[in-house]
């Protein structure tokens, strides 16, 4: 009588060993998750808005007509006052933002040391966490009633208000990511300038912020972004009027407030449900542009 | 000798004044902020009394306290990261531990940072077609606390994977050596050194989660609901959104009431995000390599 083979012969296939596999696998499905989700919410909302896109869109009506009359007797669904609404406020927000973000994020990376460094980063780190919900609130108790004040005008929720809330937002992000950027240039540059005879500030403007140019813009993209995106600061502070801003002190209606204030009184499916889908959709693609367009700056198209 | 001549002397001058102008930048930046808090403190703090926290909201929410929507928020928050928690861990441990360079690992990496970017409201309306509508939750915590953990997933992950990363190379090395497999390694070496790391990440995801309004507005989150949430399939007021309201919603609501609400949610968020900040700073100086 021949013995019987031995099963595990291989003392790689005991439990630990196979354990080991199915961790891998576990872990490797939370690994794919970011995409599941990526793709769950591009699938999701375009399910819902595409019905619109094909049967209701009229694409020049879309972004060319100002009149967003989701609940009249004959429906226009113009997005252009919504846009223009969307890119007045973040433009604000953009052009108050980056100079204060560009600047602190220099004097905290090039000229302080220590601990005021660490102070003030602890300090832009809190001023990023405060939720957007109490910025609306701001705006709408604090910057109203300051706004009517000093331009003397009727109403305070206007372009101007949301866009330096959204500014004072946007900036504690920009400056994290800007001083991270500025961070990353190698003290070899600075110290070979210095050695060269060049001051502090010759260092800063002549080696360190070209050498870190992809860094600060993709931060500044990142903060387009963020202002973007942001829902309820827009829409507490905007005023919530649908037309074409022409003075900052115009109140305007932004593309992310509009799904905000509308989606709750929709009937689920109906037309008007799925145009706000549509906006949903117009959102994530420009964000996700936005994001790809700040990776491939920051990292180069293809090589790492 | 070296003497100053006057290049050097403008030199210096110059760079005074572009040092100085860099500060007042960063002041002027923080300033508006430090006044609004103050302004806050200053008109919420008299609302804050133990009756104002743990008594329900009276006379159409004009008066009374804020009981329900702090359980709310609080119940959302911790089914949140029941949900977000292991799957974030997970990934982290996944980019961390076993990813290779690749396109795949590439395309994830973009995928989180996408996560992170989409819009608050474009999460939202993902959150009712698919918790509340597809997966039939209904308008409930469950689909308003998967909702915010989808959008909250990135911060964990970041966190988690920073350090994981952060245990040396040498420490896995080592364990392998011994004949350790993979994940021996990482369950015994790797997330043992790494753990309050991952906990520091987990606070910062809770202080997020508590301020998030617009993801909840239509997934679970009650404008008014006088009584406290019995199961996970019931819909509940949150603090964020509560604010939003009476200070939007609502028709003669007391000046200082929303002020309350606001002062309440800011100090939680600030609070865990104070404690998250703190831990790092305690274990950057308990760290041994």
């Amino acid at each position: 009588m021949t013995p019987k083979p031995l099963k595990n012969t291989s003392d790689t296939l005991d439990f630990a060993w196979y354990l080991d596999k199915a961790v891998e696998k576990l872990v490797f499905l939370g690994g794919i998750s970011g995409i599941i989700f990526i793709v769950g919410i591009f699938i999701f909302v375009f399910k819902e808005g595409l019905g619109f896109i094909i049967a209701n869109m009229d694409i020049a009506e879309f972004f060319g007509n100002p009149a967003w009359r989701p609940t009249s007797d004959e429906p226009t669904y113009g997005a252009l006052a919504l846009i223009a609404g969307t890119a007045s406020v973040t433009g604000l927000a953009v052009l108050t933002a980056v100079p204060f973000s560009i600047g602190s994020a220099i004097y905290i990376s090039e000229f302080s040391t220590g601990r005021t460094q660490e102070f003030l980063k602890i300090l832009i780190e809190l001023l990023a966490a405060i939720p957007s919900v109490v910025w609306g609130f701001i705006g709408l108790s604090i910057m109203n009633p300051l706004i009517i004040d000093l331009f003397n005008v009727p109403i305070g929720l206007n372009v101007l208000n949301a866009g330096v809330i959204l500014g004072l937002m946007a900036a504690p992000i920009m400056t994290t990511i800007a001083e991270d950027a500025l961070k990353a240039v190698p003290d070899q540059y600075r110290e070979a300038a210095e050695a060269l005879g060049a001051t502090k500030w010759q260092v800063t403007f002549n080696v360190v912020l070209p050498a870190a140019k992809k860094g600060l813009m993709s931060a500044v993209l990142l903060g387009v972004g963020r202002g973007f995106g942001e829902t309820m600061a827009v829409l507490m502070a905007s005023g919530h009027s649908i037309h074409l801003p022409t003075s900052p002190f115009d109140s305007v209606r932004a593309l992310t407030a509009t799904i905000a204030a509308e989606l709750g009184e929709t009937a689920i499916g109906s037309e008007h449900y799925r145009a706000l889908f549509t906006l949903g959709i117009l959102l994530f693609i420009v964000t996700f542009f936005i994001n790809l367009t700040a990776d491939i700056i920051v990292r180069g198209k293809g090589d790492r | 000798m070296f003497e100053a001549t006057e290049i050097n002397i403008r030199n210096k001058r110059i760079g005074k004044g572009i040092k100085f102008s860099f500060l007042l930048m960063t002041v002027l930046l923080a300033t508006p902020v430090l006044i609004i808090l103050a302004v806050l403190i200053q008109k919420g703090g008299p609302m804050i009394s133990w009756d104002f926290l743990f008594s329900d909201p009276t006379n159409g929410m004009t008066a009374g306290g804020i009981f329900p929507a702090l359980i709310g928020t609080i119940s959302l928050v911790i089914v949140a990261l029941i949900a977000s928690v292991p799957v974030g861990v997970a990934a982290a441990i996944y980019l961390s531990e076993y990813a290779k360079d690749n396109w795949l690992t590439r395309i994830i990496n973009l995928a989180i940072i996408n996560l992170a970017g989409v819009p608050s409201i474009v999460h939202a309306l993902f959150g009712v077609g698919a918790f509340v509508l597809f997966f039939k939750f209904g308008t409930s915590i469950l689909a308003a606390s998967f909702t915010l953990a989808v959008m909250t997933l990135p911060v964990v992950i970041v966190a988690t994977r920073e350090s994981l990363q952060a245990v040396p190379y040498a420490f896995r090395e080592a364990c392998w050596n011994m004949g350790a497999t993979r994940w021996q390694t990482i369950y015994k070496v790797v997330l043992p050194n790494a753990i309050s790391g991952i906990l520091t990440g987990v606070i910062l995801e809770v202080s997020r989660t508590a301020g998030e309004t617009a993801p909840i507005m239509f997934t679970g989150a009650a404008f008014f609901l006088p009584f406290l949430p019995q199961s996970v399939f019931d819909q509940s007021m949150a603090l964020s959104l509560h604010l939003f309201v009476v200070s939007t919603q609502v028709p003669n609501v007391p000046e200082e009431l929303p002020y309350g609400v606001a002062l309440v949610l800011i100090g939680i968020v600030l609070l865990m995000n104070s404690i998250s900040i703190a831990f790092r700073f305690y274990l950057r100086g308990k760290k041994k390599w």
